[in-house]
């Protein structure tokens, strides 16, 4: 068990710094944020619609989207010089290689997040502080759901000709369960609602988690061992 | 028998079970339109239901068989459980496909919008894109045991998904009340409707699994012939 | 043109002080759709044995490298490492075998040390940070340890990348047409580490279609044409004979 985390760590330590590198992904990520917050804040007429009522499915289309501009990053790269193959050589479990990968994402995704929701707070007049706690919980809980099926469906996703398409078609699906309940719980976070309201959708999320993660360890060998 | 002509011989029967079940078929719309009783409140568009409700269910059929069979893949990578799971899930997004076409129909002329984001009709949405997304994957992986696989996986997912999204749409619909006068889905339905409806069942469920049958006869005959020829090629 | 390799000549052959050989395969199968990649490779080398297999393109060479590294399962057929299986969850398995290809496996974004490290860390090598600078001095990239890969000339990376093949000593090391594209400097590096290998008495399995590279490194030969080794035998030092038989084995199925 250690050696397989440790394994993970070192996988995903890598793709951290070959990101860092080249931040490519990462600035992409980061512009198509800053834009899809700033036009749809201008492009709604503030007397008709208040904040209030667009901006968590806003916020969360932003994030979703803003992730899976990185997704496919993590197989993309092992794609030069069959770096793949490399890793499926040497001694480390499958499990291994995808927990790394899905860390990595992790990594990411939560990066643009963070820089996200004070941006958002910021164009949306939101008051995101009282409940940032529960708030980042939530953000974690619907993060992790996405991340570890969108690192699944991206070990697919890159060896078809039109990778950047197949994710999103794969994947969007499936986001449903989660972003729903975290735009559901959002919603009620920033009403000032009481915690107990959004007992089930918190619940349906971490059931999706523990569900979706489990079968994605479990099938993942599948995708990736001829 | 070679395997060419037993998957030839099954397209020929399956075929003739298509023509008898579309017979009935049209058995059953005549005793739909013009025997059974219409609806009081929602009149003549009614009796869409007969054709969308076993629809719905020969399409949820479809996709469990999908699910199915991407199990029986991996374990025991038999490439004709990959091949009756593509089958499957094709004519299943035929199904699927008349469902939310005969669904907003249905909707426009009892409620007057087209689209209303029911419990059945949202689930039956975001399958039609699970399979959608099952069929667009496999058109674009050429490698046959690789395409497998790849399904395989996908199928499964796909099937784990159908509760967590019923769930999430019940939770939405029993938060966000629908705006409709008229409650949508299943009425209760005196004798003879029930009869019609129950007839539909049947025949639409035939009606499946000889367009399954015949579309898993294709995929085994196109598998052959291309066996045949790369045979061929070698020798 | 014989269907299955001369088993019994290559078993004899093999050094006699291993009662057990170091790398043996029998009747491997695997078809890619249609397309019957192995159609039944059998063969058996001992300790210290470099068995060079040549044939033409789209003869399955890649794909039965591909299967001995343990990256592709066969439909029929194993592997057997030492007398064992290669059951390919076996991590100790994998550490004794080590790939040089035609393409690098590094990342063109980390230096050399990075990637040499990150190896390290995966197969476990103990004391890392020596083991990167030796492996480094080894190929003569010392100096440029810390440059990134990506910057590298083709004869560099190949250098780059024997280094991290060999890193974790593996017993076993398997070629795929290692001396494709390289120039004069870095070929010879090459061949300089491939007696290396051969004086430390690894098993060696090296695929080309160029027949000139194997023949003096090997000591088994073997002719592999649509998925089936139409021939093989040790080197007996008669390379004019090999080349016609090549050239004969090739004709005849193109």
């Amino acid at each position: 068990m250690a050696d397989l985390l440790r394994a993970a760590w070192a996988i995903a330590a890598k793709d951290v710094l070959l990101e860092f590198r080249s931040r490519t992904a990462f600035v992409s990520a980061l512009v198509f944020t800053a834009l899809v917050l700033a036009i749809f804040n201008f492009a709604r007429d503030p007397t008709a619609v208040s904040a209030i009522d667009l901006a968590p499915g806003i916020l969360w289309i932003t994030f979703t989207f803003a992730a899976m501009l990185g997704l496919n990053r993590a197989f993309a790269l092992e794609r030069e010089n069959r770096a793949l193959d490399g890793l499926l050589l040497s001694p480390v479990s499958r499990t291994a290689i995808y927990l790394g990968k899905v860390l990595a994402n992790l990594v990411f995704v939560g990066s643009v997040e963070a820089i996200a929701l004070p941006l958002f707070a910021l164009f949306f007049n939101v008051p995101v502080l009282p409940v940032l706690g529960p708030l980042v919980l939530v953000i974690a809980l619907a993060t992790l759901g996405f991340v570890a099926v969108g690192t699944l469906m991206s070990s697919m996703a890159v060896n078809t000709r039109l990778a950047e398409l197949m994710l999103p078609v794969l994947l969007l699906p499936f986001l449903v369960p989660p972003v729903t309940s975290a735009v559901q719980i959002t919603a009620r976070l920033f009403a000032g609602r009481p915690f107990s309201e959004v007992g089930a959708w918190l619940r349906l999320l971490v059931g999706y988690d523990i569900v979706f993660v489990a079968a994605c360890i479990l099938f993942f060998e599948s995708t990736i061992e001829e | 028998m070679t395997p060419i002509e037993s998957a030839e011989r099954a397209l020929r029967r399956s075929a003739v079970w298509i023509l008898v079940s579309l017979l009935l078929l049209a058995g059953v719309y005549v005793r739909a339109l013009v025997f059974t009783p219409a609806e009081v409140v929602q009149g003549l568009a009614q009796k869409i239901f007969y054709i969308h409700a076993p629809s719905a269910w020969v399409a949820f059929l479809a996709f469990g068989l999908v699910g199915l069979m991407s199990i029986v893949y991996l374990l025991l990578k038999d490439p004709r459980a990959d091949l009756f799971a593509a089958s499957s899930a094709e004519v299943g997004m035929v199904f699927m496909t008349e469902v939310l076409v005969t669904g907003p129909i249905w909707g426009k002329t009892i409620w007057g919008t087209w689209w209303t984001w029911d419990a059945r009709l949202t689930l039956s949405l975001f399958l039609w894109f699970v399979i959608l997304a099952y069929l667009v994957l496999r058109s674009a992986v050429h490698e046959p045991e690789q395409r497998a696989r790849y399904s395989a996986v996908l199928g499964i997912l796909g099937a784990l998904l159908v509760p967590f999204i019923h769930v999430s749409v019940y939770l939405f619909r029993t938060l966000h009340p629908l705006p409709v006068v008229l409650k949508p889905g299943r009425p209760t339905l005196p004798g003879s409707m029930l009869t019609t409806l129950g007839f539909s069942f049947l025949v639409f469920t035939l009606f499946f699994a000889a367009l399954l049958w015949h579309r898993y006869a294709l995929a085994r005959l196109t598998d052959a012939r291309a066996h045949a020829d790369a045979e061929r090629a070698d020798a | 043109m014989r269907a299955r390799c001369a088993e019994a000549l290559l078993t004899a052959a093999a050094s006699p002080a291993a009662d057990r050989s170091a790398l043996e395969v029998r009747s491997l199968e695997r078809s890619f759709g249609h397309v019957r990649a192995l159609r039944g490779v059998s063969f058996a080398l001992g300790a210290g044995d470099s068995l060079a297999v040549f044939g033409p393109n789209g003869a399955g060479k890649t794909t039965l490298l591909r299967v001995l590294a343990g990256l592709l399962r066969p439909q029929r057929g194993e592997v057997l490492l030492d007398g064992a299986p290669l059951a390919r969850a076996d991590a100790a398995h994998r550490r004794r075998v080590g790939l040089i290809a035609h393409y690098s496996l590094l990342y063109d974004g980390l230096s050399a040390a990075e990637n040499l490290a990150f190896y390290a860390r995966l197969y476990g090598v103990a004391d890392r940070a020596g083991a990167v600078r030796r492996a480094l001095e080894g190929v003569g990239l010392a100096d440029r340890a810390d440059d990134l890969a990506g910057t590298f000339s083709r004869g560099m990376v190949q250098r780059l990348a024997i280094a991290r093949a060999l890193l974790h000593a593996p017993s076993i090391v398997l070629l795929d047409e290692p001396f494709s594209g390289l120039d004069q400097r870095a070929a010879a590096t090459l061949r300089e580490v491939l007696m290396r290998l051969r004086a430390e008495r690894r098993t060696m399995v090296l695929v080309t279609h160029n027949i000139d590279e194997g023949l003096e490194l090997a000591t088994h030969v073997a002719i592999q044409v649509a998925g089936r080794f139409a021939e093989c035998a040790p080197v007996d030092g008669d390379l004019a004979a090999y080349r016609r038989r090549y050239a004969e084995a090739t004709a005849a199925r193109g």
